[in-house]
């Protein structure tokens, strides 16, 4: 059913100089996205109220909607306490929302919900569709790793030769084929969460869910696993909801992200969406720039990079067309198939009365352009920008 | 007393005590297993919540736990002859036993199978697996090493109570050392009957303890292994409580 993929054996392989590089910084949509919706909610609401303390209520979700298109990663992140965790167990229901629906691959999970607290056998069936891969692993001491792939096999019913064929497969895939026998306990932090994701695909699932699988893990397995995540996103075309406090996550794998906080979406788009959006918070830590004007006639501009700009040297042009002298202040910039995303800082000698002109020849090179520190203009400057 | 007149009596006796203890263990994991999930599933943010149901269980298991195992004997002899048909004998004291050990293991296991992650729990639910499930594939088998140290905590304390089985003519090791050697002054068979309870309860507790270190070690779970529990069943009793 898998192609064959060239996996690494295990997390250990980014050790290895020639494969030191990092997930690729892909923010540019690959061609397994496309426009149709498989996660969807709408008007999510949580509250939870505590049984010791009559009367007092939490509200871990106020109305959030959030949209993930087919064959897409897509990440949200926030504080703890904002709400996350308790979106991703909405969307399988693991936690039944207290308002608001859940559509998962065109199925509307709250109707299947039931009206007693337990999962009637139409929602089980739903989510043995959705894979879910979790922070701390949750794989069965009692058995061995081969046996753990097999558990949502059994519980589909599938046969002793099917399982077996199935789930060493599956293994393959992540690159643990010679630990099949092996107990959870004799693994490593990422060689337990690779069996994870392994068992989260046995049921050939769609959707998977991963609720912080990487925050257990040291940088260099969460490298490694998020590598592993995108390549079964690209190969397999599945949907991957991610949900980290972690904005490394989201910049290595994430084709869009949210922002949670206080159970709501503040902000939400691909990842060069936000980056078009002035002001979002998403995209300035994803792509922060910082750095001081040096003097008072100096004028410092933010420039963005959609991924849409054609890749030409636009500062050295710049400096050479109106012969003047540029510094960069600072930068985040990926460039990914020819295309750069990100943002730079450079400042500009001489006020920004002076510098109308090259502050034009840069939006007509299709840039977004942000001045720092004057307010009202830097507003009339995006306005234009759009 | 001679050795040649001690042997059939004690050999006899190893037997009652072997049978009796046998067949109520059985009973009490039998009984006491679903019992001791039901606990944990019925109570409050379980996943067959039920709170009345929780409560009555709890409390049945309380009481029939508390009595002292010599009244539960009396108390039950109705009940052990429309079983058996008798009120006396080793298969009349197997009723009590069986009884009064259900509860006892039935909070072992609570106490075991609360222990287990509910993170694994949750893993089950989102593979689509229902509440027998859990129950089969999670919370019994995770639990095992402690399941294996409360059943031989049951097997001693069990011990413990058929010593009083001589009480309605069951025979027994108890029942030779008070009517051998405290009614008799055989205190040499006293002594014997002694040893031979002290090897028995170590071998169990050596095999229950080696069984669930074994599975303990493989599943590699965090923490040390379930305890030993060569103390008197009543102090490992006053801990689960």
């Amino acid at each position: 059913m898998f192609s064959p993929v060239p996996m690494p054996p295990h997390e250990n392989r980014v050790a290895f100089p020639t494969e030191c590089t990092p997930p690729g910084h892909t923010h540019a949509l690959h061609p397994t996205v496309t426009e149709t919706p498989v996660i969807t909610t709408s008007g999510l609401t949580k509250i939870y109220r505590s049984h010791r303390s009559r009367g007092r209520e939490v509200t871990a979700l106020d109305g959030v909607d959030l949209h993930v298109r087919e064959g897409e990663v897509y990440g949200v992140i926030g504080q703890s306490g904002a709400g996350k965790s308790s979106l991703i167990r909405c969307v399988n229901l693991l936690e039944r929302p207290t308002a608001g629906t859940v559509t998962v691959a065109g199925q509307d999970l709250t109707a299947l919900a039931g009206r007693g607290p337990r999962a009637s056998r139409e929602l089980r069936q739903a989510r043995s569709r959705i894979g879910m891969v979790f922070q701390h692993f949750n794989l069965l001491s009692s058995r061995t790793v081969q046996d753990n792939v097999e558990l949502p096999l059994e519980i589909l019913g599938r046969s002793g030769r099917q399982r077996s064929a199935k789930a060493l497969e599956l293994l393959d895939l992540v690159g643990l084929a010679d630990k099949a026998r092996a107990y959870p306990a004799q693994l490593s932090g990422g060689q337990k969460q690779r069996v994870g994701i392994a068992r989260a695909l046995a049921g050939d699932p769609k959707v998977l869910l991963s609720d912080e699988a990487t925050s257990a893990l040291d940088p260099e397995t969460t490298r490694s696993i998020l590598q592993l995540l995108r390549d079964l996103n690209r190969q397999l075309g599945l949907t991957v909801l991610l949900i980290t406090h972690e904005m490394d996550v989201v910049k290595s794998v994430c084709d869009s992200a949210a922002l949670m906080a206080n159970g709501r979406i503040v902000e939400s788009g691909t990842v060069s969406e936000l980056l078009a959006t002035p002001g979002s918070e998403l995209a300035s830590a994803l792509f922060p720039v910082g750095g001081e004007a040096t003097g008072d006639d100096r004028t410092v501009v933010d420039v963005t990079f959609h991924g849409e700009a054609a890749t030409q040297p636009v500062i050295s042009q710049l400096s050479r067309t109106y012969n003047i002298d540029i510094s960069i202040l600072g930068a985040a910039i990926d460039t990914v198939g020819g295309l750069q995303v990100g943002r730079m800082r450079i400042e500009l000698p001489g006020r920004y009365e002076d510098n109308v002109v090259p502050i034009g020849f840069l939006r007509e090179q299709g840039l977004q352009i942000d001045v720092v520190g004057q307010e009202p203009a830097s507003v009339l400057v995006k306005e234009g920008a759009k | 007393m001679t050795w040649s007149e001690m042997q059939p009596l004690l050999a006899q006796a190893c037997w009652d005590t072997l049978y009796m203890v046998g067949w109520s263990t059985l009973i009490a994991v039998v009984g006491g297993l679903p019992l001791g999930v039901l606990l944990v599933l019925t109570d409050r943010g379980g996943l067959l919540q039920n709170v009345l149901a929780s409560k009555v269980i709890g409390q049945i298991v309380n009481v029939a736990r508390s009595l002292p195992f010599i009244i539960l004997m009396v108390a039950l002899m109705g009940f052990t002859r429309t079983i058996t048909g008798t009120t006396i004998g080793r298969e009349a004291a197997i009723v009590p036993l069986a009884v009064g050990a259900i509860p006892f293991f039935a909070r072992l296991v609570e106490t075991a199978v609360r222990e287990v992650d509910g993170g694994l729990v949750e893993a089950v639910q989102s593979m689509g697996g229902n509440t027998w499930t859990i129950v089969r594939k999670v919370l019994v088998p995770e639990s095992l090493p402690s399941l294996i140290a409360g059943t031989t905590t049951t097997i001693v304390a069990l011990i413990g109570y058929s010593a009083m089985a001589g009480t309605v003519g069951a025979g027994g090791l108890g029942d030779i050392a008070v009517r051998y050697g405290y009614q008799r002054f055989e205190t040499e068979l006293m002594w014997i009957t002694v040893a031979v309870l002290a090897v028995a309860i170590s071998l169990i507790q050596f095999a229950g303890d080696h069984a669930a270190r074994a599975l303990h070690r493989r599943a590699g779970t965090s923490g040390p292994a379930p305890r030993l529990r060569l103390l008197k069943a009543s102090t490992a009793t006053s801990k689960t409580v």
